[in-house]
C-alpha cells in the first residue's frame, strides 16, 4: 500500500514535470517580493487612500501649535507626545486596508492557498502597509517637528523612533485588521483592539524624544522600542496568519 | 512505469465528510475517491453545501468530521505541500479590480511560483476570446470578461487537481465550450477536477462521475 502511494505521488510529479516547460520557476524570495510589489502597485492606483492618511497626519499635527498659543517652551514640551499620538492615529486609520479589499475580492483566498507559508505572505502585506502609510510619516515628521520648535537632535531622534515605531505599529495593527475581517463596524473595533497594544510603542517612542529634551540619552528608550519591534516582528505575522485562517473558514 | 497501475490508484480520498453550518447539518457521510483522470461533478440545490464541501476539499475550512487525504496523507498535515497541487477558483474570482488583466494573471501565476511572459498570457487570453481591454483596469471589464481573466489560470498554472466552484457563471456559449474542452483535455492528460455548476453538463471522458449532495449518491456516468 505504501509502495503504491509512492508510485501515485511520482505519477503526479511526472505530470507536473511535463507541464513545467510552460512557465519559468521563481524562487520563494521573488514570489514574496512580487506580493510586496503588487500591494504597493494596487495602493498607488488608489492614490487618494494613501494621500488621505498622509494629510491627516500633517493637518492633525499642525492643529496643535495653532490651538495652544505661542509659548515655544510649551510647544516643544508637548511635541513628542502630540506627534507620536497623531502618527499612531493615522497609522490606525489605514489598518483595515491591509486585508479588507483582498478579502472582498477573493485574492486573499488565493494567497492562503499558495504553496508559500501564510506567515511570510502576511509579513509582506504588513511591510507594504508600512511603506505606504508609515514611511511617509517618518519622512515628513521632522518638517512638522520644526513647527514645534524642536532642536536638531530632537528631530533626529524623532525620525529614528518613528522609523522603528511605525513598523511596529503596522505589525501589531495587522492582528486587529485580521481579527476584524468581514465584521460590520470593523473600524471602531480595530481601534478598541489595537490602541491598548500600541501603548508600549507610544511610551518608548515619545520617551526617546522626551529624554533628549531634558538632556538625557535616548538610547534606553530606543533599545526598548527596538525590543518591542523585534517581538512584534516575530509574533504579529503568526497571530495575523492564524486570524486570517479563521476569518476565511 | 506501469501507467495503468497509477491511473487506477486513488489520489484524493474523502472519507465520511460531515458539513455543518451554524447548527444546521448540511451533509453527512460524503465518501468519494479520485484517481488520475477523473472528474467529479457536484450537484445539489442551492444551500445544500456544495461550496462548503469545495472549500473543505481545497483546505480553506475544516470538515466538521471526517478525513480528506491526498496520496494517503491528511490534507491539513500536508498544508502547503497540498496547496501547491490544487488550483481553486471560487465564487470570488480573485481579480483585483485596480490591476489590468495581465497583471492579475501574472500575479496569480507568480503565487504558484511561476513566471509567465506577456507572450504566454497573450496567447491564453486570445484562446479565451479576450483581446480587447487588456490594458485597462479589470474594473472596466464585464462580468464574463473578468471571469475569463480568472479562468486563464487554468491554462498556465500546473496543478494536478482543479477545484472549480461554478466556473461557467457569466460565461457566454463559446467560452463555456472552450472551458469544457479544456477540462476534457486536462482529464485525459491525467488531471483531476471537482466542480459544480447549475448548467446541464456532461463530459466525454472515461472517468466522469456525479455526486448529488442532497441525496448523497454517486453516479458513474461513463
Amino acid at each position: 500500500m505504501i509502495e503504491s502511494n509512492q508510485n501515485t505521488t511520482s505519477g503526479i510529479t511526472h505530470l507536473q514535470e511535463e507541464k513545467s516547460n510552460v512557465a519559468i520557476s521563481m524562487s520563494a524570495y521573488s514570489v514574496l517580493l512580487e506580493i510586496l510589489k503588487r500591494d504597493i502597485r494596487v495602493a498607488l492606483r488608489r492614490q487618494s487612500d494613501v494621500a488621505a492618511v498622509f494629510f491627516f497626519f500633517i493637518i492633525a499635527a499642525s492643529l496643535f501649535p495653532l490651538g495652544s498659543g505661542t509659548d515655544p517652551k510649551l510647544l516643544s514640551a508637548m511635541a513628542p507626545s502630540v506627534l507620536w499620538v497623531t502618527a499612531l492615529l493615522s497609522c490606525m486609520l489605514s489598518l483595515s486596508r491591509i486585508f479588507a479589499s483582498d478579502y472582498a475580492d477573493g485574492t486573499l483566498e488565493q494567497m492562503l492557498l499558495s504553496n508559500h507559508p501564510t506567515v511570510l505572505i502576511v509579513l509582506m502585506k504588513i511591510l507594504a502597509h508600512w511603506v505606504l502609510s508609515g514611511l511617509p510619516l517618518v519622512l515628513v515628521a521632522p518638517l512638522i517637528g520644526l513647527q514645534f520648535n524642536l532642536s536638531n537632535e530632537q528631530l533626529q531622534i524623532l525620525a529614528i523612533s518613528l522609523l522603528m515605531g511605525t513598523l511596529a505599529l503596522s505589525l501589531i495593527g495587522s492582528i486587529g485588521a485580521a481579527l476584524t475581517l468581514g465584521i460590520r463596524g470593523a473600524g471602531v473595533l480595530i481601534a478598541i483592539l489595537v490602541l491598548p497594544l500600541y501603548i508600549p510603542v507610544l511610551v518608548f517612542g515619545a520617551g526617546a524624544v522626551n529624554a533628549v529634551s531634558i538632556g538625557m540619552s535616548p538610547n534606553g528608550a530606543l533599545s526598548l522600542l527596538g525590543a518591542v519591534l523585534a517581538l512584534a516582528l516575530v509574533f504579529s505575522p503568526l497571530a495575523s496568519a492564524a486570524a486570517l485562517r479563521i476569518a476565511l473558514e | 512505469m506501469n501507467m495503468d497501475f497509477i491511473a487506477n490508484n486513488v489520489v484524493l480520498k474523502a472519507d465520511n465528510i460531515v458539513g455543518v453550518r451554524g447548527d444546521r447539518l448540511l451533509f453527512e457521510n460524503v465518501n468519494f475517491e479520485m484517481s488520475q483522470g477523473s472528474v467529479l461533478y457536484l450537484q445539489g440545490a442551492n444551500g445544500t453545501g456544495k461550496t462548503t464541501l469545495l472549500r473543505m476539499l481545497c483546505g480553506l475550512s475544516k470538515p466538521y468530521a471526517g478525513n480528506i487525504s491526498w496520496c494517503g496523507e491528511n490534507i491539513d498535515a500536508l498544508a502547503e505541500e497540498y496547496y501547491k497541487d490544487v488550483l481553486y477558483i471560487g465564487h470570488l474570482s480573485g481579480i483585483k479590480e485596480d490591476l489590468t488583466a495581465l497583471e492579475n494573471l501574472q500575479f496569480s501565476i507568480a503565487l504558484s511560483g511561476k513566471r509567465v511572459t506577456e507572450k504566454q498570457t497573450a496567447e491564453v487570453f486570445n484562446a479565451l476570446g479576450l483581446s480587447k481591454g487588456l490594458n485597462l483596469p479589470t474594473r472596466m471589464l464585464s462580468q464574463g470578461q473578468k471571469r475569463r481573466v480568472a479562468l486563464a489560470r487554468l491554462w498556465l498554472q500546473d496543478a494536478p487537481l482543479w477545484i472549480l466552484d461554478e466556473p461557467f457563471t457569466a460565461l457566454d456559449i463559446s467560452a463555456t465550450e472552450r472551458l469544457k474542452q479544456k477540462i476534457e483535455v486536462f482529464a485525459r492528460d491525467g488531471g483531476m477536477v471537482i466542480m459544480t455548476t447549475h448548467q446541464e453538463f456532461t463530459l466525454n471522458i472515461p472517468k466522469f462521475s456525479q455526486l448529488r449532495l442532497d441525496e448523497n449518491v454517486i453516479k458513474k456516468v461513463a
